[in-house]
């Protein structure tokens, strides 16, 4: 076996089956997240929520999944056919495509390359051309206005995002994820995650996810009450399904990503309990719960605002921030809490 | 023939290709489309060359970015593709006629082309091998440390180049009403509002 496993098609299967636990792993947990979503979302509200398919409405997301695929494919007159239906699968495979180099635990990683964040970064920032091309090719003025609106707002957060997340690589020294959560590691257990020295950029960096998956409170281009669904109103069935897919996925990506630059990732909070992959996915599903929560709570923004904020407020700071780490982590202050590269890279 | 020269004639194939119908397409948007995939595929050649930062770079910059920016002015473009292409037919004669010099020109330069006798000597160096130092590191310590100031005079020509572009496009209107934020925030019920107890049939008068 072991022989079969060192040849070229043996390491082929390998990677194969790796790939496939790890979308898997996505696919299932995208299924219970939209679940949980609506669970977390109506028992703020007081209501019940899904509770009719399965125990407690678990199987509602198989149901609705189940609903899309069998329902007919209509497509408008005038579209552009090729565009059209590319956007749709654009986006989901894009959403799924960085989930190729987040690791789960020491070493469980699919492709452990050491531009990972950068790599994550440019799969994120390609996904705006699903929602361009989706508008584009619907033919629709609704959905173009829609479009446009979007991608302003992924294009304005992702820059934000990008200094920030260069703030944690001059801390660590290090583009791998590997060696971002071995930095953190330390004798205090959750003290000495990042999220206590980069304290304001983790606000900062939650907003700006909220912002860059489309989320409430910054929904606009799919704003129900004022622009129907945005970028996806001409579509309907699997292409639909797929748009949707493809956005929770990014969701369940950015708190992914949240809990490896800013919370340890695997480590565990108390020292001398065992890290593992159980903390890993506890933090996503915790933060998976706070943008749950948002969407409950916070009111919508209005686009303007959401610009402002966006391009003068968080921009600024986050470039500030980048400047002043670059000072507190070449001049090592506070014990080098900004300075972890002996540890990490 | 191995995997990575697949991928290579792959990612070679594609650029080739889609830079062929980035010219060809009929519809511009479908041209930026094709640029795109030019871009990511060449991205995949820098990967094979072992240089994934520069690659990593190439997909956020130029496709997450400038072509971003392409993409919103072509479709925003409002013009009869058909009648455009027409006019095109006109043009293939001078069009190749520009071509043909340029290619005569570079059979000059190239048939005039001598090479240095180092010139093999440094193409053979071996380049620092990627376990010692990987890529990214090596391009911050040549931009960052050796070549400090050339790389600051690059940005300063750069933000040159930026507030030029602010000067010539800024207009001062003012008959248009601007937005101030912190009034808007500082305002409460008291100010905004007014309760007023209206009797029936008489209204406010």
């Amino acid at each position: 076996m072991d022989e079969f496993f060192s040849t070229t098609l043996g390491m082929f299967t390998i990677m194969l089956a790796q790939s496939l636990l790890v979308v898997g792993f996505v696919m299932i947990s995208l299924l219970f997240l939209v679940y949980g979503d609506r669970k977390i979302w109506a028992a703020v509200q007081m209501r019940r929520g899904p509770n009719v398919v399965g125990a407690f409405g678990v199987l509602q997301s198989v149901a609705d999944a189940l609903k899309y695929v069998v329902k007919e494919i209509v497509v408008p007159a005038g579209v552009d056919r090729p565009v059209y239906f590319l956007a749709p699968m654009l986006s989901f495979v894009l959403a799924v495509l960085a989930w190729a180099v987040i690791p789960f635990a020491d070493g469980w990683v699919l492709a452990d390359i050491n531009v990972a964040i950068l790599f994550v970064f440019a799969v994120s920032s390609l996904e705006v051309y699903g929602v361009i091309m989706g508008g584009w090719a619907s033919n629709s003025k609704y959905a173009f206005l829609g479009s446009l609106r979007s991608a302003a707002q992924m294009i304005s957060y992702e820059v934000s995002l990008g200094f920030i997340i260069i703030g944690v690589i001059i801390s660590t020294g290090s583009m791998s994820f590997g060696a971002i959560v071995a930095a953190q590691d330390g004798p205090y257990g959750l003290f000495s995650w990042y999220w206590l020295p980069h304290l304001p950029m983790v606000v900062l960096f939650f907003v700006s996810a909220l912002a860059e998956t489309n989320r409430p409170p910054f929904d606009l281009p799919e704003a129900e009450s004022e622009l129907v669904a945005g970028f996806m109103v001409e579509y309907s069935s699997t292409p639909y399904l797929l748009f949707m897919a493809g956005e929770y996925i990014a969701i369940f990506l950015m708190c992914a990503l949240m809990s490896l630059l800013f919370f340890g990732g695997w480590l565990s909070p108390v020292p001398g309990l065992p890290d593992g992959v159980l903390w890993m996915v506890g933090k996503m599903a915790f933060f998976f719960f706070l943008f749950a929560m948002v969407k409950a709570i916070v009111p919508r923004y209005r686009y303007d605002q959401l610009m402002r904020l966006g391009w003068k407020v968080f921009l600024p700071m986050s470039l500030g921030w980048v400047a002043l780490v670059a000072f507190l982590a070449k001049f090592e202050v506070l014990g080098g809490a900004w300075a972890r590269w002996p540890v990490g890279g | 023939m191995t995997i990575a020269a697949l991928a290579f004639y792959a990612f070679g194939i594609t650029v080739v290709a889609s830079g062929l119908l980035v010219v060809l397409a009929r519809n511009p948007v479908h041209s930026v489309l094709w640029l795109i995939l030019a871009f990511i595929s060449s991205a995949g050649l820098f990967v094979l060359l072992g240089a994934e930062f520069v690659a990593m770079l190439l997909v956020i910059v130029y496709v997450g970015a400038v072509a971003v920016l392409f993409l919103f002015v072509v479709m925003m473009l409002d013009i009869d593709f058909a009648a455009l292409k027409a006019e095109m037919a006109k043009y293939v004669p001078l069009a190749a006629l520009i071509a043909l010099i340029l290619m005569m020109q570079m059979a000059l330069a190239y048939g005039a082309w001598t090479t240095s006798e180092v010139a093999d000597r440094l193409r053979g160096a071996p380049a620092p091998a990627p376990a010692e130092m990987h890529n990214t590191r090596a391009l911050g310590m040549i931009i960052y440390d050796r070549y400090l100031y050339l790389f600051q005079a690059a940005g300063l020509i750069l933000l040159v180049a930026m507030i030029g572009a602010i000067v010539l496009t800024l207009r001062h209107r003012t008959n248009i009403k601007r937005q101030d934020v912190l009034a808007q925030i500082y305002r409460d019920p008291a100010t905004a509002m007014e309760l007023k107890d209206v009797k029936p049939g008489q209204g406010l008068g």
